[in-house]
C-alpha cells in the first residue's frame, strides 16, 4: 500500500515535470479538451413582437474533445443548467423557469451529446448530436468554426431552435405571432491543448 | 376691403395637434394598465402598441415643432397680462414634454434590453446599452414626466372649455373651426 502511493507520487513528479518542461507538447496528441468555462458561454436571441431579445446561460458545463488532426474523432457534451438563465429581464426570468417554458423543477438541465462531427471545408465544421430539453429528445445538426490561437482553440456557432418541437413556450405562450417560434441560440467554448503548455 | 385677420390655426397645425392629443390619450392610460399586468403574450402586444404610439408622437413632433416656429399662429384673445404668460408658459412645457415623454420611453427601453421596433417592422437604434440601474432612472422619468403631462394636459383643457364655455370667445374654436359660433 505505502509502495503503491510513493510510486504514484512519483509518476506525478514526473508528468509535473515532462509538462512543465514543455517537452510533452510537442509529443503529444494536439487534441483540445480543457475547456475554460469563463471564457465558454451559451447564449440566444429570441423574438417577442419582432422586437429581439437577448439572454445566455449562466451555468454550462462543458466537455469536449477536438482533434484538429482527426475532427471526425471529436466530440462535446453540453450540460445546461437551465434555471441559470437570465432571459433579459428579471420579469421574464421568473416566467421561463416555470411549467410553459422550461419547467426546470421537473427538468432542471438540457444536455447535448454529440454523435458525429463532419469537416466542412477549411475551420468550418458541423456537429451532430440529440438535445434533452424539457423531457424530449430530438436530433440537432450545428455548423461551427474553430480557430486556434497556439495552445487554445475557440469554437463558436449558431443555429436556430423551434421552441415549439421542445414544447419551450407552450399553453397561452404557443401563439408564435408574440413569442417566435424560431429562437437563435449562439455557443462560443474556448479550450486548451492537454498536456501543452500552460494556458 | 380689409384682410381678414386669420382667425383659425391652420389645416397642418391643427390636425398635428388633434393627432398628438388623441395618441397621448390612448398611450397614457395604455401605459399605467400594462404596467401592472402580470406577464403574458397580451402584456407583450399592449407594451409593443404603447410604444408605437409613443413613436408616432415623437414623428409627429418634428412636423409640429416646425409649423409653429415658422408659421405666425393667429394673434391671442384679449386676456389678462398673467393668463397669458400662463399660456405660454403652459405651451411650452406641452413642447418639452411631447418630447420628452416618449424619448425617455425609448431610453427607458433600450437601457432595459428590449429595443424599439415600431410597428414591428423598423428597428429603432438603441440609445443607451443595457444597464439595470439607468433602466430604472428612465422609467421613473417617463413616470414623472407622464403624470407632469397629465396635469398640464389638464390645464390646457380646463382653460380651453373655460374660455369656450365660461368666456364664450374664440379661443377653442380657433384650434377647432367646427365650434365657431355664429358670428
Amino acid at each position: 500500500m505505502q509502495t503503491s502511493i510513493r510510486s504514484t507520487a512519483a509518476m506525478l513528479a514526473a508528468a509535473l515535470a515532462l509538462g512543465s518542461s514543455g517537452a510533452q507538447a510537442a509529443t503529444a496528441p494536439a487534441v483540445f479538451d480543457k475547456v475554460q468555462v469563463d471564457k465558454s458561454r451559451v447564449g440566444f436571441v429570441f423574438k417577442q413582437m419582432n422586437v429581439p431579445v437577448e439572454g445566455h446561460f449562466k451555468r454550462v458545463k462543458t466537455d469536449l474533445v477536438f482533434d484538429p488532426a482527426a475532427p471526425a474523432k471529436s466530440s462535446v457534451r453540453l450540460e445546461l443548467d437551465l434555471a441559470s438563465i437570465d432571459a433579459g429581464s428579471a420579469e421574464a426570468n421568473g416566467e421561463v423557469v416555470g411549467k410553459a417554458w422550461l419547467n426546470v423543477k421537473d427538468a432542471p438541465t438540457a444536455t447535448f451529446v454529440s454523435t458525429a462531427v463532419r469537416p466542412l471545408g477549411g475551420n468550418r465544421f458541423e456537429v451532430v448530436g440529440k438535445l434533452s430539453l424539457k423531457g424530449k429528445t430530438q436530433e440537432l445538426t450545428t455548423p461551427f468554426t474553430v480557430s486556434q490561437q497556439g495552445d487554445t482553440a475557440t469554437f463558436d456557432g449558431t443555429f436556430t431552435l423551434k421552441r415549439l418541437e421542445y414544447a419551450v413556450g407552450d399553453g397561452m405562450w404557443a401563439d408564435t405571432s408574440v413569442v417566435a417560434n424560431d429562437v437563435d441560440i449562439r455557443f462560443h467554448a474556448v479550450a486548451a491543448r492537454s498536456g501543452g503548455a500552460k494556458q | 376691403m380689409a384682410p381678414q385677420p386669420q382667425r383659425h390655426y391652420a389645416g397642418p397645425a391643427r390636425w398635428t395637434h388633434w393627432l398628438t392629443a388623441a395618441l397621448m390619450l390612448a398611450a397614457f392610460p395604455l401605459g399605467v394598465y400594462m404596467h401592472d399586468l402580470p406577464l403574458s403574450p397580451y402584456k407583450l402586444q399592449l407594451i409593443s402598441y404603447h410604444k408605437w404610439i409613443g413613436v408616432a408622437v415623437l414623428l409627429l413632433f418634428l412636423p409640429r415643432l416646425y409649423l409653429r416656429l415658422t408659421r405666425t399662429p393667429p394673434a391671442p384673445l384679449p386676456a389678462p397680462d398673467w393668463q397669458q404668460r400662463v399660456a405660454g408658459l403652459t405651451h411650452g412645457l406641452l413642447y418639452v414634454l411631447m418630447l420628452a415623454v416618449p424619448m425617455t420611453g425609448w431610453l427607458m427601453s433600450s437601457a432595459k434590453g428590449f429595443p424599439v421596433v415600431f410597428l414591428g417592422i423598423i428597428p429603432l437604434p438603441d440609445l443607451v446599452a443595457k444597464n439595470k440601474e439607468l433602466g430604472e432612472f428612465f422609467l421613473a422619468a417617463h413616470q414623472s414626466l407622464n403624470y407632469t403631462l397629465l396635469l398640464l394636459v389638464g390645464l390646457h383643457a380646463a382653460a380651453a372649455l373655460k374660455h369656450h364655455f365660461i368666456d364664450r370667445d374664440a379661443t377653442l374654436s380657433r384650434m377647432l373651426p367646427v365650434l365657431d359660433r355664429a358670428q
